[in-house]
């Protein structure tokens, strides 16, 4: 059975899981929380700019949403990340310091805003016609029938899908050790891949797969709760009714309605 | 003669309303190249009821959405009190005009009181206090008062368009116009919808009404318009159209739906 002990001591080396278990805890969990939260944060505030700049009926804000969304949709993460990382490393000298930490945020933040976009314009656009009219019929403008009624419905209806762009943003958030982090930033991956190669084996990455379950396949079962929750609607069962209870509250109810001309 | 049936529903008491005059002076409107509504002249007097009837895809719902500017027309004019509606900021103009749409597009996530305050604090800049008592006050107008914390989908088809119509009353519209209210409603509801608009056009709103419902035209509008292929074929008193229809094309649509 050589090659039993031989997996074991490769992927379940619980010694070196053990060792590496704080520093995946303290470092590597919080800065991927970090990365990951900051990064769907702005991700979201920018995606939303870019959903309503893409269903203006102005070709002046539809179009660069476009591009905007076809560029950071249509490169693979790992480029993005490595062109704004580094192309942009001596202005975010400047501001940041000498981190590449907050560009990686950024990288991730425009890559991320791109998905959101497109999710938050499906879903504002699958808001009924009707809605949208109802407000312009009762004064508003159009961009307050935006805020108050159908952006607000269309973000209820995407929710799940944004649960999924986070679950796909904290995976992507271990692209950003390819800016070369400070042993203090470092996320969960590079945190296990650094102890990988001092115990010779992959047990520590193998713990480091283990929090990133953590974090994603608890997120996947809430989002299909969520997403049957939405589908099947909140509304209670009710008896069976007669039409003759509301035509009797009707006539009790207001002098406006009785003493008609029937 | 409302005022004085006004009994103990609010403190309020029921208003009566002040409607103002509408003309329509050869309005003509398109949907890209195609002319759906041509040269169409109407005259309806302040707190008179009008009743536009026809087959669907006369063009009676863009005239309606030509009114408030949701589709801006192609030519002609509207005249909202004597003063041209085109002339006017659409926001502004469409606060002045109610409208009641044939499936209700109440905001689902709104309680019906919210439906209703939401405009009058977003629009008319009242505090959310006073727009949820106004919007109490509209509610119990249309018989709604208990029902004011139910989500529309808790809500009958009925009641669901009352309180759409309490939404646009709550406004103090000058004008208002209803698209067909009653045609996804449950037979047996329908009656109460209507008995609601014929006591707003009694109380001296002034209404411009697109319906099926020719019992309804018949009884309370002052005045009938009879449209077919975008463009108004008769039009006159409901003695005029029902019982001395001139038109041919007339005659054939009464033979059809009476």
């Amino acid at each position: 059975m050589d090659w039993l002990s031989t997996i074991t001591r490769t992927f379940f080396d619980f010694g070196a899981m053990a060792e590496v278990l704080p520093q995946l805890i303290g470092v590597g969990l919080l800065n991927t929380l970090i990365i990951s939260v900051s990064a769907t944060i702005i991700g979201v505030a920018l995606g939303m700019v870019v959903a309503v700049m893409g269903i203006s009926s102005s070709a002046w804000l539809r179009v660069p949403a476009r591009i905007y969304t076809d560029l950071f949709r249509g490169l693979p993460a790992i480029l993005t990340i490595l062109l704004i990382g580094q192309g942009f490393a001596r202005l975010s000298q400047s501001i940041f310091g000498p981190s590449p930490y907050p560009l990686g945020i950024i990288a991730l933040s425009l890559i991320a805003s791109a998905y959101i976009g497109e999710i938050f314009r499906a879903g504002i656009q699958s808001v009924d016609k009707g809605q949208g009219e109802a407000c312009r019929a009762l004064g508003m403008s159009y961009a307050k029938s935006m805020r108050l009624v159908v952006v607000p419905q269309g973000i209820r209806r995407v929710l799940p899908a944004l649960v999924n762009q986070f679950i796909a943003i904290v995976k992507d958030s271990s692209l950003v050790y390819f800016l070369g982090l400070l042993v203090s930033e470092r996320e969960l991956f590079r945190v296990g891949q650094d102890a990988a190669v001092l115990s010779g084996n992959l047990s520590p990455l193998v713990m480091a797969g283990v929090f990133y379950l953590v974090i994603t396949v608890p997120l996947t079962h809430l989002v299909n709760y969520f997403d049957s929750r939405f589908r099947t609607g909140r509304r209670r069962p009710s008896a069976p009714s007669s039409g003759l209870k509301e035509l009797t509250e009707l006539d009790a109810a207001s002098p406006l309605i009785t003493g008609s001309n029937t | 003669m409302s005022a004085s049936t006004s009994t103990n529903n609010t403190a309020a008491g029921v208003q009566t309303f002040h409607g103002s005059s509408l003309e329509l002076r050869n309005l003509t409107m398109a949907y890209g190249d195609i002319e759906v509504l041509r040269n169409v002249s109407l005259n309806v007097a302040p707190g008179t009821t009008t009743c536009i009837i026809g087959p669907s895809g006369s063009g009676k719902s863009t005239l309606l959405r030509g009114v408030n500017r949701l589709h801006e027309p192609k030519g002609g004019d509207v005249l909202l009190a004597g003063e041209s509606a085109l002339a006017v900021k659409p926001d502004i103009l469409r606060s002045r005009i109610g409208m009641v749409f044939q499936h209700f597009n109440l905001f689902p996530d709104h309680t019906a009181l919210e439906n209703v305050a939401l405009a009058l604090w977003s629009v008319k800049g009242m505090s959310k206090t006073a727009a949820r008592d106004r919007a109490r006050r509209s509610l119990a107008e249309v018989g709604l008062a208990e029902r004011a914390d139910h989500r529309p989908r808790d809500l009958s088809g009925g009641q669901q368009q009352r309180v759409a119509i309490a939404r646009a009353l709550a406004m103090e519209p000058e004008v208002m116009l209803f698209d067909e209210a009653t045609s996804a409603l449950d037979p047996e509801l329908v009656k109460g919808v209507l008995n609601l608009m014929a006591g707003l056009g009694r109380r001296g709103m002034t209404m411009l009404v697109v319906t099926h419902e020719m019992g309804f035209a018949r009884k309370v509008a002052d005045q009938v318009v009879f449209m077919d292929e975008g463009e108004v074929v008769e039009s006159g008193t409901p003695v005029d159209l029902f019982d001395n229809p001139r038109s041919e094309r007339l005659q054939r649509f009464l033979s059809e739906v009476l």
